[in-house]
């Protein structure tokens, strides 16, 4: 087992050294001029230079990438230009903003999809499985910022019960918090849960026509707890290991919906650098997630390996 | 399946539970249209931190409703007869939020940090200025390179913003973290693309004339849900509501709207110089471009995309400002004389040009309608959306024939044409360069009374209008939506948002 973790650990190194500087390379590729977007309307050539070698905007890439290499190994992520202020702070302020919408979602997802899966294997072919499968088809295919304005629409302008927008941190207001977070959640949520639904309906399907299954019920057992017992843990694998994918995604941020809700995390973080070409923080950004998304894999691996020790060795 | 029930329940009650408890605190709320930059009036180069700052950072003069320049922080000014030196009067009692006194030693330090501090963006804004004098505990002496008669205006904005010496000295380039200026609001925390909060100043010189407690500033992008907002009471105003928008405002009973013609303007820059995407009848001829200008309706533009709420325009400044030149109109479309002149020019079959376009809904459906009425003309124009950093640097390097770009705007004329129109000027992405121009600008800088500068103002309007890099379009509408339960608020033609003398019902 030991053997097996310094393997996995070692593999980690040289997967984030090529990631950052996929992150790096990449982001040259966009066009622009950092220091010229910056300055905006205030365009002054000798303003400009002093920004770009402010900087390093004028130092070969290689070089630049090994500054903010040198910078990161040392805990320093470098500084947003546009804010002036340290990279590191702005994804400490963002992270448990997105730590909580990605909770909230996940659970909106979970609390739909699963029901609404087993309720669609276990009564398959009739209105309940048909009702289920257009309500997965709807969240697939409804995109999340149409049905984001809709539900502003309709619970803030008309209903007048949320607020349009905005984030209450869940340490200042606890109920302000839930509710400035409750429909970008389900919005979130909501996509992912046609998602699940589809999948827990066909693992449930396959389970409910296993053997298992049948002795089960030849050994008289009500149908409910063959149903939620019997056939519900077996099928549930897939559908977990779906859900810790989905959860990852969203761990980097909803583009779209922090957008129209304006939830100050990831998704707007990121956004507002790439526009402004504040490269420090995409990078910063980036690798946060990106290190986060390797260390879950990692932890899945390991989970596995405890769980299935045929897969040690 | 019970548990589940359980928590669907629990959800259904926290939400119906959930109710904003209401303050007795007056607490103004502002939806922004964009995330602030660094709130340091130094380093400051957004629009939208203008709106911000007139919260937090007083100037030394202010403008009215007329773009006359009133004092502020200043009790006055003089400038010599040579235009060499201009003393000001510091107003007295003035503290800073950190209970600094605001002394002739502080309005120097902010001064020279404005001119020295590396990256200022202020510099090229007060360049003119070569010393700061402190004269007495009340009065500074700036000493001027040259006349510089744009001057004041600058020290309208951000280059008037005075900063405490003390608390910037401490925090270096970090100032913009936590500003502590003169204004009548104080910082208080800002969560970064989420808001800004400030609160009343107990010592703020003019404090018997702020009624509000405290404000939030909320930056929220997209324009459908700042509005929604507003009305759904989330918000007490808002920044920048689509001319589209305009009617739902009107309708709704709850709500106000303000609105003042734009400083600023829209405009196509043309390439005349900038590289070899200049080398065509376009670019070398300026028939052709006249040609291009005379297919143009600007009524009908206005009419299409705004529904006729914004003003056409065909100057650097709008047609109300004392600037603009009579002599000068708006010219009528007239296709038969547009072909006459591209007939004339030799050109033959339609003329493909390519227009960079920034993205924007507003912005294409303008491309679109000039794309129309240009084709009627004989010009082919292929609209090229672009990233807005893309199209900047793009328009730097030359890589257009045209450009649709639009100017916030400054309160002095100058602010809006000479980094536009002169030789080698940084904004000048079409490269027009004419000697003449050239002088009648810097004329224009160093007289001060308004008849001589717009005396030079003309020779620049015969030259460039005709011949320049800039068809202007149209003047947009400031426009601010406010709740019924705003009162006092008085829309400048700036656009940025006044708290002082604004009360909550």
């Amino acid at each position: 087992m030991l053997a097996f973790l310094t393997q996995r650990v070692l593999q980690i190194i040289p997967t984030l050294i090529l990631v950052s500087m996929l992150i790096f390379g990449l982001q040259q590729l966009l066009p622009g001029d950092p220091a010229l977007i910056m300055a905006g309307e205030e365009r002054d050539p000798q303003v400009l230079e002093e920004i770009r070698e402010q900087y390093r905007l004028n130092e070969p890439i290689p070089i630049q990438y090994l500054y903010w290499m040198k910078g990161v190994l040392s805990g320093n992520l470098g500084e947003s230009m546009r804010l002036k202020s340290s990279v590191a702070s702005l994804v400490a302020e963002k992270l448990p903003v997105t730590l909580q919408l990605a909770g909230m979602a996940i659970l909106v997802a979970l609390g739909i999809g699963i029901p609404a899966g087993i309720v669609s294997a276990v009564k398959k072919d009739t209105a309940w499985d048909y009702g289920a499968n257009i309500f997965a088809l709807w969240g697939i295919s409804t995109p999340n910022f149409w049905l984001g304005i809709l539900m502003i629409f309709l619970f803030s302008v008309t209903l007048g019960w949320l607020p349009a927008s905005g984030y209450v941190r869940l340490g200042e207001d606890w109920r302000a918090s839930l509710a400035t977070t409750v429909m970008p959640a389900f919005v979130l949520g909501n996509a992912i849960a046609a998602i699940l639904m589809r999948h827990t309906r066909s693992a449930m399907l396959q389970a409910m026509s296993a053997d298992y299954v049948r002795t089960a019920r030849a050994k008289g057992l009500y149908e409910r707890r063959v149903v939620l017992k019997h056939a519900l843990r077996n099928a549930m694998t897939p559908v977990i290991t779906l859900g810790a994918l989905e959860f990852g995604t969203l761990l980097s941020g909803a583009v779209l919906t922090e957008q129209i809700f304006t939830i100050p995390g990831f998704g707007k973080l990121i956004v507002d650098a790439v526009f402004n070409r504040d490269y420090a923080v995409v990078q910063g950004v980036v690798l946060v997630t990106a290190t986060t998304y390797i260390v879950l894999n990692l932890l899945a691996d390991i989970a596995y390996v405890l769980v299935n020790p045929r897969l040690r060795g | 399946m019970r548990k589940t029930i359980g928590v669907a329940a629990l959800a259904l009650a926290l939400t119906a539970g959930l109710a904003c408890g209401a303050s007795a605190q007056s607490h103004l709320r502002i939806g922004l249209a964009e995330d602030p930059d660094v709130l340091d009036p130094t380093l400051a180069r957004t629009y939208v931190g203008r709106i911000v700052f007139s919260s937090i950072c007083d100037k030394l003069f202010d403008i009215d409703e007329k773009l006359s320049i009133v004092p502020q922080l200043a009790l006055g000014h003089e400038t010599s007869a040579d235009g060499r030196t201009v003393t000001i009067k510091l107003r007295p009692n003035v503290k800073f939020h950190d209970g600094e006194a605001l002394t002739a030693e502080a309005a120097k330090y902010s001064l020279d940090r404005h001119l020295t501090m590396k990256g200022s963006f202020r510099r090229p804004e007060i360049a003119s200025v070569d010393s700061v004098e402190v004269v007495d505990p009340l009065t500074i002496k700036l000493n001027l390179k040259a006349p510089f008669s744009p001057l004041l205006a600058q020290l309208t904005d951000r280059a008037g913003m005075m900063v405490s010496p003390k608390a910037a000295e401490a925090a270096g380039d970090k100032f913009g973290l936590k500003p502590v200026c003169a204004g009548p609001f104080k910082f208080v925390e800002r969560v970064q693309q989420d808001r800004i909060v400030v609160e009343k100043f107990a010592d703020y010189w003019n404090k018997d004339n702020v009624f509000v407690d405290k404000v939030t500033f909320l930056p929220i992008v997209d324009s459908t849900v700042r509005l929604a907002n507003l009305r759904s009471g989330g918000l007490d105003m808002i920044e920048r509501v689509l001319a589209t928008d305009i009617k739902t405002v009107r309708d709704s009973p709850k709500l106000k709207l303000i609105s003042a013609v734009e400083l600023g303007y829209f405009g196509i820059t043309m390439n005349l110089n900038n590289g070899p995407k200049a080398n065509t009848p376009f670019g070398k001829d300026a028939r052709v471009r006249r040609a291009f200008e005379l297919s143009l309706d600007r009524d009908a533009i206005n009419q299409v995309v705004f529904n006729g709420e914004f003003v056409p325009g065909n100057q650097w400044i709008n047609p109300t400002n004392p600037y603009y030149q009579q002599a000068f109109p708006i010219p009528k479309r007239d296709i038969a004389k547009a072909k006459a002149l591209l007939k004339e020019a030799g050109v033959s079959g339609p003329l493909t040009l390519d227009f960079m376009v920034p993205n924007g809904p507003e912005t294409r459906a303008v491309a679109e309608v000039v794309q129309s009425m240009a084709a009627e003309a004989g010009f082919d124009l292929k609209i090229r959306v672009t990233e807005f950093a893309t199209s900047l640097k793009q328009a730097e390097d030359g890589e257009f024939q045209l450009f649709l770009i639009g100017w916030s705007g400054r309160s002095d004329p100058d602010g809006n044409s000479f980094a536009f129109q002169t030789c080698g000027a940084p904004q000048n992405n079409g490269k027009f360069c004419d000697k003449e121009v050239d002088a009648a600008h810097a004329e224009a800088r160093a007289k001060s009374n308004l008849a001589d500068r717009k005396k030079a103002y003309e020779t620049v309007a015969a030259r460039f209008l005709p011949n320049g890099t800039v068809v202007y379009l149209y003047h947009r509408r400031v426009l601010v939506a406010l709740s019924d339960k705003v009162d006092g608020y008085k829309q400048m033609p700036d656009g940025l948002i006044r708290v002082v003398g604004v009360k909550l019902k």
